[in-house]
């Protein structure tokens, strides 16, 4: 039993990884997937090379263990994003 | 802001008829973290449908194999906040995430299944992954 939401796409309540035709590369909870583009909550975002670390090996943690998270809400523009995965389905070693 | 008392009961429910000693306040977490020997499960509760509803009979199924936990505890997030908290200082080295289970092993996590291996999946699924982590560390030996 759980709650229940209304219809606001099939990643709704789903962790993502929004890769972006940038540096940047997001992870959270997905809120809303529309034609604008995409609405996470408790998100964090990591600049490839950020803290000396790549993104691969920001990636490699997020899959393990989640993320902390910096935004309570982002909004991506569909402009920005290049690829959009679940986290739940990357390898996590 | 917490939810409606009456909407979670259920969920607590499940809990606790699995055998999961409820934490509600801080002090209820210090006493379960007090012992150190053997194992015990950690399940950070949730209300989301979107996890919780697989991850509450997930482990139900998990708990039905050959090894489990010694002990087995239970905080709801977003409903006792300060029992929450006082939990996750005990695995801060985790994200916070709920629906959420952590194994400990002698006082120390040795498993951490967070919220998005749980989302999207069924129970099996759920259960899939508590086991291999039962099979491991709480096999008598």
């Amino acid at each position: 039993m759980g709650t229940f939401h209304s219809d606001k796409g099939e990643l709704h309540g789903i962790t993502v990884v929004v890769e972006t035709s940038g540096r940047r590369v997001y992870v959270g909870r997905c809120d809303e997937e529309s034609r604008a583009g995409i609405i996470l909550l408790d998100a964090d975002h990591h600049d490839d090379g950020a803290d000396g670390k790549s993104t691969a090996d920001y990636l490699r943690f997020a899959a393990r263990y989640g993320i902390f998270k910096k935004h309570d809400r982002v909004a991506i523009p569909r402009a920005e994003i290049k690829k959009i995965t679940r986290l739940g389905d990357l390898p996590r070693s | 802001m917490p939810y409606d008392p009456e909407l979670v009961a259920p969920m607590r429910r499940e809990m606790v008829d699995l055998g999961a000693k409820e934490l509600t306040t801080a002090k209820s977490v210090e006493e379960f973290f007090k012992a150190k020997k053997g194992t015990a499960l950690l399940f950070v509760n949730s209300v989301c449908g979107c996890a919780a509803g697989s991850a509450r009979p997930g482990l139900k199924l998990a708990l039905s194999g050959d090894h489990k936990p010694d002990r087995i505890a239970t905080v709801f997030a977003g409903q006792d906040t300060d029992a929450t908290a006082a939990a996750r200082a005990h695995f801060k080295q985790f994200p916070p995430s709920s629906p959420s289970a952590v194994l400990f092993k002698d006082g120390e996590p040795v498993f951490f299944l967070p919220r998005h291996m749980i989302e999207g999946r069924d129970a099996p699924s759920v259960a899939f992954e508590l086991v291999g982590a039962f099979d491991e560390f709480c096999a008598k030996k």
